[in-house]
């Protein structure tokens, strides 16, 4: 009788559910609030340094230098001219590489990854090492490349085409290749597929390859440094302007232009991140 | 008609050998299949969005087995419907007349038409984003059979849908068989559907299509189903 009672007894305390008193989530967010924002405020004050550090005067004394003004519009020109041309090879390689098996994928994938892994110096002293075979020195002497403007194009494309690449190739793995194929069942050839469907679909894709691409170009130094050169009113780009000014001592003025570089970049990735938001971009195709 | 002779086709995981079936000119073919048993592979090969590796598939009478997806002559309505997101539902009905070159009244009659047949002439000026499964549907439906296809590829098209939705989706592919005469080949794994709106059955099993005389192999099945039911029940 005993026993049945202790039985009883148990069976009543194994049916209690088994609350467990859970402690505050607090220590978690702190801790990884305190982490994260470690490399957010190192960034603002690095800003903040700069813009503490020069002056209104600075400037516009920058801005009035025939030099630094030519920089200013190299950039913009070549920067410009480099993400059409990464996105003239990006968004068709991108999308061979998510949509079809072909013989040295991988190589070809493992290719794409060199630029982006190279130290940027060792980029520019093979491209110039390459425009000292015979067959790239014949083109150099027909159309001058080498400590041109041109290199200054070709060394910031060697890197950022890299990255307009693995963008369009993540957009159109990201992209159901169904509506491609009902597209061909309803007439279209692959071409016509790609225009009319895929590409409108990737639109935001392109777009931020347009902006990294830009972006990258805008911040190249090292190859452009050993390709072009850094001969002022030539093959002078803003990044090279900042070194110069330095080299001279002159910390006043490439502050002022690594501020003017900074503006550009917050400028160009506002813009582009605005047209490629869903609604903004529905709103300028609208009728 | 859609007569298929021998063919095979490769997946990456699994083969179809030597499958053949026939679904008389007009007739509303289902082919039923467990999940996994190589349905849109099939399918994807009368499509012509698979090779084929041997035998032949002829639509209509035509031999399509070499020919592109564009040059068969079919309507496809794959599972996901894959609508085009940035294009309007008009433009999705348009679409493929477009590409045809009709002219813009007969392209804008035949919206019409498409958009009063399937229930959507109110959606014709959205995005495919918040429209429903069912109107999604109808709109898939409507794109693959606009520019009027000797054949149509439905690939478990009702399987998201909820019931009452399905219930309208029968009463729909009823009125779009008898009106438009098209051959359809509608792959499912709902016995119901099967029932409901196929003339000749056919089923996937062990990489063989096999044809299912109705009512009859329905009613084996069911009976079947029902006994195991019963003693499961009764153990």
């Amino acid at each position: 009788m005993a026993g049945r009672i202790e039985v009883s007894e148990q069976n009543a305390v194994m049916a209690q559910p088994q609350l467990i008193h859970a402690r505050s989530d607090a220590p978690f967010y702190f801790a990884f609030a305190i982490l994260g924002s470690t490399y957010v405020i190192l960034i603002i004050a690095m800003l903040i340094a700069d813009l503490g550090f020069t002056t209104t005067s600075h400037l516009l004394q920058a801005l009035s230098s025939p030099e630094i003004r030519y920089a200013i519009k190299l950039s913009l020109i070549s920067c410009t001219i480099t993400t059409i041309l990464s996105l003239w090879v990006g968004v068709p390689l991108g999308y061979m590489l998510s949509r079809f098996q072909f013989p040295g994928k991988g190589a070809v994938d493992a290719i794409l990854d060199i630029p982006i892994v190279l130290p940027p110096l060792v980029i520019g002293l093979s491209l110039l090492i390459l425009f000292q075979t015979p067959v790239f020195r014949a083109l150099d002497d027909r159309f001058p490349i080498t400590y041109a403007v041109p290199s200054v194009i070709l060394a910031q494309f060697s890197v950022a085409c890299a990255f307009a690449v693995r963008t369009m190739r993540i957009t159109f793995d990201q992209i159901n290749p169904r509506g491609e194929q009902v597209a061909l069942t309803l007439g279209c050839t692959r071409g016509q597929a790609f225009w009319m469907v895929v590409l409108p679909e990737a639109r935001r894709g392109v777009m931020t390859a347009a902006t990294l691409a830009w972006a990258r170009s805008l911040g190249e130094f090292g190859p452009i440094l050993i390709f072009s050169g850094a001969t002022r009113l030539r093959t002078e780009v803003l990044s090279t302007t900042v070194f110069l000014e330095l080299s001279v001592g002159n910390i006043e003025a490439a502050v002022a232009v690594s501020l003017l570089m900074i503006a550009a970049a917050i400028i160009v990735l506002t813009l582009l991140r605005l047209f490629g938001s869903e609604s903004t971009f529905g709103k300028a195709v609208e009728p | 008609m859609i007569v298929v002779k021998a063919l095979n086709v490769r997946a990456a995981t699994f083969a179809l050998n030597d499958i053949s079936f026939e679904i008389p000119n007009g007739a509303y073919g289902v082919l039923m299949g467990k999940t996994g048993s190589g349905k849109t592979t099939l399918l994807e090969a009368l499509c012509g969005l698979r090779a084929s590796l041997g035998g032949t598939i002829e639509f209509m009478g035509r031999d399509v087995t070499q020919l592109k997806p564009a040059e068969r002559g079919i309507g496809y309505v794959p599972q996901d419907r894959a609508l085009f997101s940035t294009m309007t539902i008009r433009e999705h009905l348009a679409f493929a007349l477009e590409l045809r070159k009709w002219n813009d009244a007969d392209i804008a009659k035949r919206v019409g038409e498409l958009a009063e047949l399937l229930g959507i002439a109110k959606l014709l000026h959205r995005q495919p984003l918040g429209l429903s499964g069912g109107e999604a549907q109808r709109v898939a439906l409507g794109r693959a059979l606009s520019c009027r296809p000797g054949v149509l590829i439905l690939d478990e098209p009702l399987s998201a849908l909820d019931d009452e939705t399905r219930q309208e989706m029968y009463a729909l592919l009823k009125i779009v068989r008898e009106q438009s005469h098209v051959t359809a080949l509608h792959v499912t794994h709902s016995r119901s559907e099967a029932q409901l709106l196929g003339d000749t059955l056919l089923k996937l099993e062990d990489g063989a299509v096999v044809p299912m005389n109705r009512p009859d192999d329905f009613a084996v099945k069911d009976s079947f189903a029902a006994s195991s039911t019963s003693k499961g029940a009764a153990q």
